[in-house]
């Protein structure tokens, strides 16, 4: 596919010349060796559109397959998104949105009713969505403290001023400390299906395994080592100030408690782009076939985090996945469009091969 | 200290940009550079004055007192010492902008409100380069620590004042006053001043080569008139005190005086004056006492590092840089509003961690974090790199077998590190003529006395067969057998390699280790130089029968005195012929020695036996009407001094039978050339006539002559006894064409035997050996251009003046002698012959010189002796008082012929240039020569082909000179135009047609570069093909470069080999000295060291155009990828509110460009071979490419940032859109594009190669892995580390994804189609120079002169770029 040559390795070894007559006197002569003279052999890639024009149809009969493969995996995901935001008035979340604070008691609850068309099969994965959400806020992305996070007594009693402005409240060290846990997603989506019987089912939501093994086994560790007794371990410690409940109330199950909480772990780790998703439940031991069948579906939300404040939505996603991740067409779409142009572009190397390529063979021929 | 200023001068062109051109600082201070220009100039120490009193001497509180601030000999070049190094390494450091750069970015970093990464990451690549660096500069400094020790520790034996005798001291403990005692070939520990010389003359030789590399000795001078003898000399007696002037530089300068007990005051001067670092040679014991030691010797003060000099390509580099910080300043600055404004729009964001900032502050703040986010823009690394390159580039510039000399073992020296790839740039040559395109090894080929010409035929002959024979070995040597053709004088010992002056320059050569074998090479190359003298082909010189016949008449007994006769010559004639060769004899610097014995120690007297001097003596007595000896009677007895009419006067007239006119006339042209030349070097044929007549009968009368002439040493006694045991003499002369015209007087048996101070020992034909009594040596200057010897004439016994010199010179000195209209008949015939004769030999090419004669009356003598004297003892203006003393001396001369010396070319010369010439640059030889002289060497040399057009600039005025030049223009312009018209009516122009040569003589040269006429000058000189100077000055070689340099803006080479070709060498861009036969001052002050002419080509065309290609090359390199990576900082930026996030682990985002990307680009800058070698060589036009600079262009500058932001935008976007809306973390974002930013940079570098080899496949192998090993492991094992960007599991998790693979192809793929497309199709349908391939390079060759042909006739026209008043044709240059 492209010319190489081997210059021809002519190492005729070291000459050495020592000087006659009993002083020996060392040559400066050169060592003539293919490196010091420059005669390494070499695969020289000498593009031109001969030489290139096999790499282009290659690449495209590659790439081509590929994203055909790709459009139609991404097609077969399913993916459901329904914004309960509540920025419309006729929206069932309005009232919530609008009556917002941090320290509210009462819980506003909202109810949104949706409709799935295609049955789900397999493992079926709800997200959380946020837009609008500058997760990757570089000060943001900094103030977390993560040897408190992993543990350490000392990070926990005295947070890095990394941590500022959220590291101490009336005196006491926040745990977790940062702005990243302060602002943690807090609403609750519960989801029911309406069976067409009438009864309300509610899915089961799995909070478990929808963080990294990393993340809960290695990085994120409570303090206190094995210490059971949560409560005892963040004493003298304060919850986050926009915080309904201490770190050690996350959930009732210790292996799920604390700093290694999974939906705390989920949302230390900051999105890339200000419109994510997060894992928020899996639905795996759903008694239904298929996991999600066709049919009539109530979210039911216990709206707590505010993001009309600066225009962000929050959305409720139910997908499921495929080796490549999540829906997204795009890679499909990219690989088969570089596929044709490469395709094309064989096609004008080819051309071009022909006409001027011939023009020169041509000439050399005639010699 | 060179560092320091290397620092600064670093620093200022980061700083300005683009500062003078070819700025380089000596370092030091050292006026190095002007040295040679300007000789004994320095009158920094004025009034200042040194007193030096012998050590534990008599005067002990004077010397108490005077001595204390005298530096002891101790020398330390070290920089630092263990303590000092850190700080003073670090201030050093940070004098650089780069370093400053980064440490201010590192500071601003500690800024809380900018923080932009961990503290420590910032500080990562200050510390890298710092440690890099300091680890370099504490290398250098060890082996300076351990050259000194070695120095210091030298042993020498100095006068103990206690022990009253000479203990061995090291050199260190040497003190100014000491006296040390030096024995033959000991180095000469510091500077003293010669107290005794176990030499009865009081000489003492000594070798230079450690200090300027000339090996002929140098004569010292014992200082005179001491109270005391040499073996007396002890403590006691030396009550003198030494005024002398204070520790400068200037070698070549030494005032001062003693001042004995008694008043009395001796002046002193440089040939008292032994150096440091010399070598003392053929001198049993000498003893001097130290007046400067240590860094106070003029070799010390001497020393300079190497040369700094800015490259062209580096200038560009730095407009680009700021073209970079202004890019830099832009994204900052976008960042900075888009954070203001988005800042603006939000109210209340939960994440927002201080809302209490203002959007203008926040944006203020981002703008400084953006500038530490995005710092790698600004490619600092770069200057490092381009080191590390230039460095690699130089090693193998260095170890290139085609730029080795076998003859010399001499390789090229890189003497300036940074503009290898000036090289490639280089559009106008400058060449000497003599040494540089000629061997400078002088051969006497005929010569004109009193009128009548000697062509020498035999001779000529003699030298095509030898110059047969080299061709027969060197194509020996091409089909590989080693052929080592030596020269006659090897012999001579090379025994004792001396301790070099300690350069410390210590460069970053240090590092390859090369720099100590340089330094070897020069010590070395210098000691072989010597024998070159007298090569064989100089030395054996066939007579011309004619000139032997008519000299054998000398010797014949019946010698006639009747004028007229055809076949006798007549008297006046013969005198003229004895004058001739005398003078040729005599009138040089010329050091005589015999291989078996040391130099000076050669038989005073040789015991052939003299003739009947009487009758000599009367024929040049019965001349008192000549020209030459207006008194009567020589007064032999009248001048007291004499030795030589003691000499005669002491002789009885004993009657000596005249030997035969020998036979050797037809002995010596009879066994061809070849046998001579297959005879063994060692026995020349110089057998005098009269060896068989050795009889006893004149042994006796040898004896006593000997006895009675001169009070003789024992030693040496018994040395005149052993004569004839060798006839080889060697000729150590300080210039090759005095060498050649000793030998071509000992070809005609006048023999220069021996030299002392004050006599010479000649051997005459027929007369034999003769001591002539020297008065003075008036040695050669390039102004005066000639050289005087005053001798007492030994058969005449008056004071005769020989001059010999360049022929304008001496013609205008020559007049008329008065008296007899006869003579000055005869006289004027001469004076018109000769000219002729001289005119003939120019237009050989031969070398021209003048030999004159003239007889000063005793009066005269005494009275200008008067002021020769007083010029001579003077401190102030010696030099002025001396020159215009030897200019008194020197008019009315009588003019006795002429001789031409033949240099020959050198190898391959006519190939180079026309190689050189095909090549696009435009060569100029400006020499000194004749006219006649240059325009024959040009022809000789293919300069000047046979159908060129020849335009002579000479004129003899101003205005003329403006006439002529407007004429040759009008010339230039009427023949383009036919030309073009022949050209266009189909005719092939592809020849060299008829172009023009511009011929401008010195006169004409300096009119042409006053400012009014300089434009007219350029724009003639523009439109030749080539240009020759000659007759002109040193000065004049430099203005010319400086002006071609200044005006047209182009890279100009100056190439030369003598001290005149200096000031030329340094004002060029790139000097290249060759080391050839006249001393190393050429090389001391070049950038490249090359030993012959042809080198040039391999060096310009194959190194230079790579060095450039690959230079421009990575340089592109380096900015596209510097660009690529940051920008994708950038695009990400707008996803983040313009906050300066990062997307990646900081350790990766500032190891990514120090560890992962940087080795691949030095790599490819030291080893990409963009044409093959073979191709270049053969294909010279191919240097054109990168001549006009078409590789790194502006164009090409933003061809390659406008990549770089596609690929960025590719690298960015793809993996945007493949995880928009997902819940990939920041750092999950990032770790596909930095992998697809580490696939796209090395693959971009594969696509960009023209070479790969293993070594390529090895380093780009070695990044990826390096990348993805550290990535990984860092994704394994960083628990809590590196916040906020915590990397732990991110990596392996993103690798376990087939997603990762699949964005990571796809962006990759994308990114580099464009640039692969660009290249196949340019490669394609500009099927120039990148398909070369070296299988089908024949057919490449056809199909390039095809290309030539088609392009040759834009080509043709001179490239004036950069001025606007010339010819603005240079578009089609650049096709």
């Amino acid at each position: 596919m492209m010319a190489t040559s081997y210059s021809a390795k002519d190492e005729d070894g070291q000459i050495t010349v020592s000087g006659g007559g009993g002083g020996s006197l060392r040559s400066r002569k050169p060592e003539n060796t293919a490196f010091k003279q420059q005669r390494l052999p070499a695969w020289q890639p000498i593009l031109t559109a001969g030489t290139v024009l096999p790499a282009f149809f290659i690449i495209g009969l590659i790439f081509i397959p590929i994203g055909i493969g790709l459009y139609v995996t991404s097609n077969n995901i399913k993916e459901f998104e329904i914004d309960y935001t509540g920025v419309d008035t006729s929206s069932p979340c309005f009232n919530c949105s609008q009556s917002f604070s941090w320290n509210s008691s009462r819980p506003c609850t909202c109810t949104i009713p949706f409709y799935l068309e295609q049955p789900y099969e397999g493992n079926v994965y709800m997200y959380y969505g946020l837009s609008n959400f500058y997760q990757n806020h570089r000060r943001y992305v900094k103030s977390r403290d993560d040897s408190q996070l992993h543990g350490d007594m000392d990070s926990l009693l005295e947070p890095s001023k990394e941590c500022e402005p959220y590291a101490k409240h009336d005196n006491k060290p926040i745990a977790p400390c940062g702005a990243i846990a302060n602002s943690m997603f807090n609403d609750t989506l519960e989801l029911f299906f309406n069976d067409p019987n009438g009864t309300k089912v509610q899915i089961p939501l799995a909070n478990t395994g929808i963080a990294w093994f990393t993340d809960k086994y290695v990085k994120f560790k409570n303090p206190g080592g094995d210490n059971a007794n949560l409560t005892a371990v963040f004493q003298g410690t304060t919850k986050p100030v926009n915080w309904r409940k201490p770190v050690y109330e996350l959930d009732k199950n210790t292996s799920n408690n604390g700093f290694i909480n999974e939906d705390f772990i989920v949302w230390m780790r900051t999105a890339a782009l200000p419109t994510f998703r997060k894992l928020y439940r899996t639905i795996k031991d759903s008694k239904m076939v298929p996991t999600l069948p066709r049919g009539n579906y109530t979210l039911e939300v216990v709206y707590n985090y505010p993001v009309r404040s600066f225009e962000g939505r929050k959305r409720m996603i139910l997908s499921t996945i495929s080796w490549m991740g999540g829906k997204n067409p795009f890679l499909g779409i990219a690989y088969l469009t570089v596929g044709s142009v490469c395709f094309f572009l064989g096609v004008v190397l080819l051309v071009v091969h022909h006409k001027c390529g011939n023009r020169n063979n041509s000439a050399d021929i005639s010699n | 200290m060179e560092r320091l200023h290397w620092v600064q001068h670093r620093c200022r062109h980061l700083l300005d940009g683009d500062s003078g051109r070819g700025w380089y600082s000596a370092p030091n201070g050292l006026p190095n550079k002007n040295f040679s220009e300007t000789h004994g100039s320095p009158q920094r120490v004025n009034g200042k004055r040194r007193t030096v009193f012998a050590r534990h001497g008599p005067h002990q509180q004077d010397y108490e007192a005077v001595s204390r601030n005298y530096k002891g000999n101790a020398i330390r070049t070290t920089k630092y010492s263990l303590l000092t190094f850190l700080p003073m390494n670090l201030f050093q450091q940070f004098h650089r902008a780069a370093n400053l750069y980064f440490l201010f970015l590192a500071l601003l970093n500690w800024v809380p409100v900018v923080e932009a990464f961990q503290k420590e990451i910032t500080m990562i690549p200050l510390v890298v380069v710092l440690t890099v660096i300091a680890i370099k500069d504490a290398l250098e400094d060890y082996r300076r620590y351990l050259f000194d020790k070695k120095v210091n520790n030298n042993v020498v034996r100095v006068l103990c004042g206690k022990q009253k005798a000479y203990v061995q001291r090291c050199w260190k403990d040497v003190q100014v006053g000491d006296f040390v005692r030096l024995s033959s070939n000991e180095i000469i520990p510091a500077d003293m001043l010669l107290l005794y010389s176990s030499d009865p003359r009081g000489v003492c030789y000594i070798q230079t080569s450690n200090l300027d590399g000339e090996t002929n000795l140098k004569q010292r001078q014992v200082v005179s008139d001491l109270p005391f003898q040499g073996a007396e000399l002890t403590l006691e007696n030396f009550k003198s005190r030494i005024e002398c002037e204070n520790p400068n530089n200037d070698l070549s300068r030494f005032r001062g005086y003693m001042e004995h007990p008694n008043g009395v005051r001796v002046g002193l001067h440089n040939s008292n004056l032994l150096l440091r670092s010399c070598t003392v040679r053929n001198t049993e014991t000498v003893v001097g006492i130290v007046v400067y030691a240590g860094h106070e010797t003029k070799s010390m003060m001497n020393n300079s590092g190497p040369r700094y000099k800015r490259s062209q390509l580096e200038k560009r580099l730095n407009t680009d840089v700021l073209w970079c910080v202004l890019l830099l300043i832009v994204m900052c600055l976008t960042a900075a509003v888009g954070h203001g404004l988005w800042m603006k729009n939000l109210k209340d964001p939960i994440f927002q961690v201080d809302g209490e900032t203002s959007p203008a502050l926040a944006g203020f703040y981002v703008f400084w974090t953006m500038i530490i986010v995005l710092q790698v823009l600004i490619p600092i690394s770069l200057y490092v790199s381009i080191e590390i390159v230039k460095l690699g580039q130089i090693y193998f510039i260095h170890n290139d077998l085609a730029l080795y000399n076998e003859q010399l073992d001499s390789r090229i020296q890189c003497r300036a590190l940074n503009i290898t790839e000036d090289l490639g740039r280089i559009q106008y040559l400058f060449s000497d003529k003599t040494g540089t395109l000629t061997e400078n090894k002088m051969v006497f080929r005929r010569c004109s006395i009193f009128g009548i010409e000697y062509p020498h035929e035999e001779n000529a002959r003699r030298l095509e067969v030898y110059e047969a024979e080299r061709n027969e070995a060197e194509r020996n040597e091409a089909s590989g057998r080693s052929v080592t053709l030596k020269s006659g004088c090897s012999g001579k010992s090379l025994s004792c390699r001396s301790l070099s002056c300690n350069r410390s320059s210590v460069s970053l050569h240090t590092l390859t280790n090369e720099a100590e074998e340089e330094e070897d090479q020069l010590t070395d190359h210098i000691q072989r130089r010597t024998s070159a003298f007298c090569s064989r082909v100089a030395r054996e010189v066939v007579p011309d029968p004619e000139l032997v016949r008519k000299l054998s008449w000398l010797c014949s007994p019946g010698l006639t005195l009747s004028d007229g006769s055809f076949r006798t010559p007549s008297s006046l004639e013969l005198t003229y012929i004895t004058d001739f060769f005398l003078a040729l004899a005599m009138c040089n610097s010329v050091v005589v020695s015999s291989p078996g014995q040391p130099r000076h120690m050669v038989p005073e007297a040789r015991g052939t036996p003299l003739k009947s001097l009487e009758e000599i003596k009367l024929l040049f007595q019965r001349f008192s009407f000549s020209p030459f000896s207006t008194l009567s009677p020589p007064q032999i007895r009248g001048s007291p001094h004499s030795f030589t009419s003691r000499l005669f006067a002491s002789r009885k007239t004993g009657s000596f039978t005249f030997p035969t006119p020998p036979d050797s006339t037809a002995d010596r042209s009879e066994p061809g050339p070849e046998n001579h030349l297959e005879a063994s070097n060692l026995t020349p044929e110089l057998d005098l006539p009269s060896r068989e007549d050795e009889g006893a009968g004149q042994a006796e009368e040898r004896v006593d002559d000997i006895t009675e002439y001169a009070q003789l040493s024992p030693e040496e006694r018994d040395l005149t006894r052993e004569v004839d045991s060798d006839d080889e003499l060697l000729y150590e002369a300080e210039s090759p064409d005095e060498a050649a015209l000793v030998h071509a007087a000992q070809a005609y048996r006048c023999t220069l035997r021996g030299r002392s101070a004050e006599s010479l020992l000649v051997d005459l034909p027929g007369i034999g050996s003769l001591a002539v009594k020297l008065l003075h040596i008036l040695p050669f200057d390039s102004n005066r251009k000639r050289m005087s010897v005053v001798i007492r004439h030994p058969l005449s016994g008056q004071v005769v003046v020989y001059t010999k010199g360049a022929d304008s010179v001496i013609m205008d000195l020559t007049e008329a002698p008065k008296g007899a209209e006869q003579a000055q008949e005869i006289y004027g015939h001469i004076r018109e012959q000769t000219q002729k004769h001289l005119d003939s030999y120019a237009r050989d090419g031969l070398r021209t010189l003048c030999i004159a004669k003239k007889v000063l009356e005793e009066e005269e003598y005494e009275v200008w002796l008067k002021r020769q004297l007083l010029a001579e003892s003077s401190i102030e203006n010696r030099e002025e008082l001396l020159l215009e003393s030897a200019q008194r001396l020197e008019t009315g001369l009588t003019l006795l012929g002429t001789t031409g010396i033949l240099d020959r070319l050198q190898e391959e010369v006519p190939e180079t240039i026309e190689a050189l010439q095909r090549a696009g640059i435009k060569v100029w030889v400006l020499t000194g020569d004749k006219k006649e002289t240059a325009i024959n060497i040009a022809y000789a040399c293919k300069l000047l082909r046979a159908n060129d057009q020849l335009l002579t600039a000479s004129c003899g005025s101003k205005e003329a000179c403006v006439a002529l030049l407007h004429e040759l223009r009008l010339e230039v312009q009427r023949g383009e135009d036919s030309h073009t018209e022949a050209g266009n009516h189909g005719k092939s122009s592809s020849d060299s047609g008829a172009s023009f040569v511009l011929v401008i003589d010195g006169r004409t040269l300096d009119w042409a570069l006053q400012e009014e006429l300089k434009n007219d000058f350029l724009e003639l000189s523009c439109r030749c093909r080539a240009v020759i100077c000659c007759r002109s000055t040193p000065l004049q070689k430099s203005r010319v470069v400086r002006l071609i340099r200044d005006q047209l803006g182009v890279m100009t080479l100056a190439v030369g080999d003598g001290a005149n070709d200096v000031s030329m060498i340094q004002v060029a861009d790139v000097g290249v000295g060759i080391s050839g036969q006249e001393g190393m001052q050429a090389v001391m002050s070049s950038d490249f060291a090359v030993s012959r002419f042809k080198h040039l080509s391999k060096l310009l065309l194959v190194h230079g155009r790579w060095c450039y290609s690959r230079l421009a090359n990575m340089i592109l390199y380096f900015f596209y990828k510097n660009v690529m990576y940051v920008n994708l900082l950038f695009w990400y930026q707008f996803f983040c509110g313009f906050s300066g996030s990062v997307m990646t682990n900081s350790w990766v985002l500032i190891f990514f460009n120090l560890l992962f990307t940087s080795v691949p680009p030095l790599i490819y800058g030291v080893l990409d071979r963009d044409t093959p070698a073979d191709t270049l060589m053969e294909l010279p036009e191919l240097y054109r490419d990168t001549q006009t600079s078409k590789v790194y262009v502006p164009f090409m500058f933003w061809i390659t940032v406008l990549d770089a932001f596609y690929q960025s935008l590719v690298c960015f976007f793809v993996p945007y859109f493949a995880y928009a809306g997902s819940d990939a973390g920041d750092l999950s974002l990032g770790s596909p594009i930095n992998a697809s930013a580490l696939f796209i940079i090395l693959l971009h570098q594969v696509i960009e190669s023209h070479t790969v080899t293993w070594i390529h496949a090895l380093v780009l192998g070695f990044s990826a892995g390096l990348y993805f090993g550290f990535v990984l492991l860092f994704s394994l094992i960083c628990v809590t580390c590196s916040p906020p960007t915590n990397p732990l599991g991110v990596e392996t998790l993103q690798m376990s994804q087939p997603l990762f693979y699949i964005v990571c192809a796809l962006t990759t793929v994308m990114a580099l189609l464009p640039r692969l497309l660009f290249r196949a199709l340019h490669n394609t349908l500009h099927s120039t120079a990148a398909q070369t391939d070296n299988a089908d390079s024949e057919k490449y060759r056809r199909k390039m002169q095809r290309w030539n042909l088609k392009h040759s006739r834009d080509s043709r026209v001179p490239v004036c770029v950069d001025n606007p008043g010339l010819e603005p044709n240079t578009a089609s240059v650049m096709s």
